[in-house]
Parts: structure tokens; C-alpha cells; sequence
């Protein structure tokens, strides 16, 4: 059977591009290297398909041409005052540009899912700056791996395998081996207590403590990571050291960590429910290393601070610049949301949240952005592609997208197609259809076409360049 | 009923990434994602076991889940649910200006409900987000 190698991976911000993928007769008979997430996505694409083009008639959605779907998508853009565009981080750069040219033409907002994930650490980034890299540096240097405020394990599952920690690189050696060994005694000791609280009937063992000591592979010179969360994730299990903070505490134990490194005196006990003694030998762990990064995800963006805690770690990582060298990166979620944000930049100066509503561009989070527009029942129109904002919004801003004529692209049967006025089914980039895509690191790959789309399915750019030609042509009808 | 005060996280699993992938209607999504983690010791203190429905309290809304005995405690008074549309229910759209919602860290409570089920998507959409 025919192998196609070298695919990218179109799930996550690490965005895999190793993986292979076997083809017979069109259909995905095997997928090699990808992670749990890549190869559901990969061999389970098919499921829940929408086959043609939806329209809602008489409140149901009911089959539709091509053509009577675009002229529908038309008339609710140009009908709109203020529509919201909002998605894109599940497609390719190309289609991003023409939904930007879109959102132009109808004077509507346009925002992407960062909105909803790393949005704050734009704004960090904005205000600060910030050290960083391509994660080649990394996995060929970085001897102390911070994961603060993430879960690679959960949301990004090759990442420390490729990138950080079990990763071989030129200069550093991965500790793969050392991991498995620990995880077999980890394993051992939770097999025995099973099988004696299933002799005796009931749980004896009340759950173990956390260890705030550290362990002696802390001080060897070798790579070693550090997960710092409010749970005890996965990524936790197989990190070097488990630093659990109290949750909303991640602003003062990073300013915390700012004070020692400034060798400052802290006249707590605890910060964040960790002791001060060993936020202190952590503390020369971090100067004691060769090049150390922090990797960020949304227990920081997300949590009573937001924006703020991403200042306090960038702040801390050009203080460890003093004494070290340091780079931080946050865990961008969707394998396009970096794309998105880069291809938004270019076409207007910004990176998401952008209001076209008096011609030009214009950027105020809070203001333009979507989960805020909703809340205040702004928006009186909407257009979601590769997203599923129903699911994923907060209860009142998805009751307000909904309550207006709703526009959905998206290859698959979700919450929000449920409740659209039109519903185009598209076909899935990466898979069927090729592109481009950014990294998480800003490092633009392609996407490659393995196999055929559905006979009625088109690419997120055709839809788009359709119903861009259609909003034109009944726009200078009207006038 | 014993009631419980929490902090409330949301966010990604392995089992939510994978039943998403399989589609959004499939079983193997609500079975992954309606479903909430707490610590041992909270189950104790709730007088409830593995697969019992709770409710999830918050400002914002009520959602009932399955329980879950969590895989990452040791985290008392710190419970956690997938990304998806249970958890949407009673997340805070507040964004202080950043437009970020607040959906890790909200304060809520938890209880017992084993008489009532946990919604399916269509049932949950039918009742939160009528159209007009």
C-alpha cells in the first residue's frame, strides 16, 4: 500500500510534521508517529460529515445548492450592520487571507480563536516583548524545561518527545530512559495498593502527599523538567520536579521567583502555598543552568491575572537573561492559531480582534473582540469557520451568536452547524485540501493533500472567494 | 445533601482531543468531556463514587456531569472538566478587558444530583440555546 511520509500533522501547536500516513483507493488504511489525538483525526475525519450545503427553511436545516447557500451567505453579510467573523485557526493561511478581505468588504469584526486562548499573551507580548526561539534551538540546547500553566502531555501529546525533554538533541541527551524507569516503580507502588485494597474490600491508602523536596536529579547536569500546575497532570508525572501552586496564585509566585533571582530577601513563609525554601533552591536551579525556556499554556492567560502573569514570566525570564540564558514560548492550541494571528498581522497590523466597522482597521481587546461584542449583544450577524464557538463559549456569549443569522464552514456536524441559518461543508485542510500553516514557533510548514475530497465538499478558500464575489456582485446590484 | 465550595479549572484531555476527532455527536465525546474530575478526599466529603451525576454551581449557570475519580490528585477542593459544551454552561464570560473569559479558576460548588441525567448535545442545545 502506498505511504505518503514527511505529513503534517493538522491537530495541535506542535504541528508534527514526521507523520506517515498509508492510502488505498482514497480511503486512510494506517497512520504512523502521530500521538492518540493525530491518528483519531486522521482515521475518524469521515465521521459525521456533512454531505452538501445546509439551509435553514421554515426553522429546519434543509439540503440546498451550492448556489442558493452562497446568495444566502450574501444576503445575511450585507444585511448585517456589524457581523462577526470569528474562527480560522483550524484552516490554512490562505483561506485566513481571504476571510480577511471578506471582513472588509461587509465592514464586520473579524477574530480568531486566540481570542480565547493565548489573546493575553499577545497583549503581554505587545507591552514587554519577549525573548524567544524556534523549538530546533531548543531540542538541541535546552538543558531546564519549565511547562507552567500546561499539560503537554493532555493537549500537545508529542511535544516533549520532539521538542523538549524526551527529545535527542545535538547538545543535550534525551532522559527518556531514566523516565521509564521511574514510571515503573510509579506504576509498581499504584498496582500494589489496587490489589490490596481489592483483598480488603475498601480503600485503605489516603491519597499521597506531594513532595516539596527536591529530587537529587535536579542537581545533576542533565536535562531536567519542571511542570508547574494546581493538579498533578500527566506532564506532571513525568517531569523531574512537580511544583504545585495554589489556584490564581501564578502572579506571586512568579514575582516571587523575580525577587530571588534579584537575591532579595522574602519575608513570607509561603508564597502561592509553596515553602520559601524550596522556591529558593529552585531559584539556583534556574541560574545554574545552561539555557533554560519556559513553556506557557492557559493556567497563566486564563486565570485571575491573565495578561499580567504573562508580564510577571517574561519579566522573569529577561531577569534570568542577567544571569543565564533564558526564552519563553507560549502553548499555542489549534496547528494554525500562530498562522492566523501572523496572517492577520500582515494584512492590517493586527493580530486578532480586528473591527472593520468605519473602514479601517481597528484594535481594542475588550472592545473588538468577540466574547465581549457578544456579551453586549453588538453583533447582529455571524460567520464561523473550522471553530466550534457553541461548544466552547462561555454560555451567554454562544446564546447571543446564535439568536442572530448564523454562517457555518466547517467539514464536520458540531454544536454550532446545529444551530446555523447556512452550513457549508468544507473540506478538511491537511487531509484533503493543501495550504499553509504556522508552528507554534512561527515556523511556516506546509499541509499536504493525501487524499480526495467528497464530490460536493469545497476548500474553505473556494467557499470564502465565493461568497467574497457574490457580497460584490449583489452590492453593486443595490446600488 | 452534602454540598461542597470548589475552584473550578477547565481544559484539555487526551479523551477529549481523541472523542472530538470522532465527532462532536459521538458517544465517545459526551463520554469523555461531560464528565468532571474531583480529588478523592472532595468524593468523601460529597458521599458520592465514581460514575454518580453532579452538579456543578456556578454564577454563571448549573451543568450536571459524571464524576470521575481524578487521575491528578492530589488537588482538594479543585475540581476539573473538559473543554466542551457541559463546561460552557457555567464558565464566566467576564473578560476584564482583555477579551479573554475567565475559564479556569471560578469559584463554584458542587453536589450530589444522582436523579438527574446528564444532558446529550442535541437536549442541551434544545434547552440553552433556543433560536428565536
Amino acid at each position: 500500500m502506498p505511504v505518503i511520509s514527511h505529513v503534517t500533522c493538522p491537530v495541535c501547536g506542535s504541528f508534527c510534521d514526521d507523520i506517515e500516513v498509508t492510502v488505498q483507493d482514497n480511503v486512510i488504511m494506517g497512520v504512523r508517529n502521530a500521538c492518540a489525538v493525530g491518528a483519531a483525526k486522521f482515521l475518524d475525519y469521515a465521521n459525521h460529515r456533512i454531505a452538501n450545503p445546509l439551509v435553514r427553511k421554515n426553522g429546519e436545516l434543509a439540503e440546498a445548492s451550492l448556489g442558493e447557500a452562497i446568495k444566502k451567505s450574501a444576503e445575511i453579510l450585507i444585511d448585517a450592520n456589524y457581523p462577526i467573523l470569528y474562527g480560522w485557526s483550524s484552516t490554512s493561511c490562505e483561506a485566513i487571507r481571504i476571510g480577511l478581505e471578506l471582513a472588509e468588504e461587509v465592514g464586520g469584526v473579524i477574530d480568531n480563536t486566540s481570542t480565547i486562548c493565548h489573546g493575553p499573551s499577545i497583549l503581554s507580548i505587545q507591552d514587554v516583548g519577549i525573548a524567544s526561539c524556534t523549538l530546533g534551538q531548543l531540542r538541541h540546547r535546552a538543558d531546564l524545561i519549565f511547562y507552567w500553566g500546561c499539560d503537554p502531555w493532555s493537549a500537545h501529546p508529542r511535544h516533549v518527545e520532539r521538542y523538549t525533554t524526551f527529545s535527542n538533541g545535538r547538545f543535550q541527551r534525551s532522559t527518556w530512559r531514566a523516565h521509564v524507569s521511574r514510571l515503573g516503580g510509579i506504576l509498581s507502588k499504584k498496582r500494589l495498593r489496587r490489589a490490596i485494597n481489592l483483598v480488603l474490600g475498601r480503600d485503605i491508602f489516603a491519597t499521597p502527599e506531594i513532595s516539596r523536596e527536591l529530587p537529587y536529579t535536579m542537581f545533576q547536569k542533565k536535562r531536567k523538567m519542571i511542570v508547574v500546575d494546581v493538579r498533578k497532570t500527566h506532564s506532571a508525572e513525568a517531569a523531574d520536579y512537580f511544583l504545585q501552586v495554589e489556584p490564581n496564585k501564578d502572579y506571586e509566585l512568579l514575582q516571587a521567583f523575580r525577587m530571588l533571582i534579584a537575591n532579595e530577601e522574602l519575608d513570607v513563609d509561603h508564597v502561592a502555598g509553596v515553602p520559601v525554601e524550596t522556591l529558593d533552591e529552585i531559584a539556583d536551579v534556574m541560574i545554574g543552568c545552561k539555557l533554560g525556556v519556559i513553556f506557557f499554556g492557559l493556567g497563566l492567560t486564563m486565570t485571575e491575572g491573565k495578561l499580567r502573569n504573562i508580564d510577571a514570566a517574561i519579566s522573569l525570564v529577561r531577569d534570568l537573561n542577567q544571569r543565564t540564558k533564558f526564552l519563553i514560548m507560549p502553548m499555542r492550541g489549534h496547528f494554525n492559531v500562530a498562522g492566523a494571528n501572523v496572517v492577520f498581522t500582515w494584512q492590517t497590523g493586527f493580530p486578532f480582534a480586528i473591527d472593520f466597522s468605519q473602514g479601517y482597521p481597528q484594535y481594542n481587546p475588550g472592545e473588538t473582540s468577540v466574547i465581549d461584542i457578544l456579551c453586549r449583544e453588538e453583533a447582529d450577524a455571524g460567520l464561523v469557520i473550522a471553530s466550534d464557538p457553541v461548544a466552547h463559549f462561555p454560555k451567554e456569549a454562544a446564546q447571543n451568536l446564535v439568536k442572530n443569522p448564523l454562517i457555518v464552514i466547517d467539514p464536520q456536524t458540531t454544536p454550532t452547524s446545529l444551530m446555523a441559518d447556512v452550513v457549508f461543508p468544507s473540506t478538511f485542510v491537511g487531509i484533503e485540501t493543501e495550504g499553509t500553516a504556522y508552528r507554534m514557533d512561527h515556523v511556516p510548514l506546509p499541509l499536504k493533500k493525501i487524499v480526495e475530497p467528497p464530490t460536493n465538499c469545497l476548500s474553505d478558500v473556494e467557499i470564502l472567494q465565493r461568497i467574497l464575489h457574490e457580497v460584490r456582485r449583489l452590492r453593486s446590484k443595490r446600488k | 445533601m452534602p454540598k461542597l465550595e470548589v475552584s473550578l479549572l477547565t481544559g484539555r484531555t487526551v479523551d477529549q482531543g481523541v472523542g472530538k476527532e470522532h465527532g462532536k455527536l459521538s458517544e465517545e465525546y459526551q463520554e469523555s468531556v461531560a464528565i468532571c474530575h474531583v480529588d478523592p478526599q472532595d468524593m468523601k466529603l460529597l458521599e458520592i463514587r465514581e460514575n454518580d451525576n453532579v452538579k456543578i454551581i456556578t454564577n454563571f449557570g448549573s451543568v450536571v456531569v459524571r464524576l470521575v475519580k481524578s487521575p491528578a490528585a492530589p488537588h482538594p477542593k479543585v475540581i476539573f472538566i473538559p473543554y466542551g459544551p457541559w463546561a460552557s454552561l457555567v464558565m464566566n464570560p467576564e473578560t476584564h478587558g482583555t477579551g479573554m473569559p475567565s475559564l479556569k479558576g471560578i469559584p463554584a460548588e458542587i453536589e450530589p444530583a444522582l436523579e438527574e441525567r446528564v444532558l446529550s448535545i442535541p437536549d442541551l442545545l434544545r434547552e440553552h440555546y433556543k433560536r428565536k
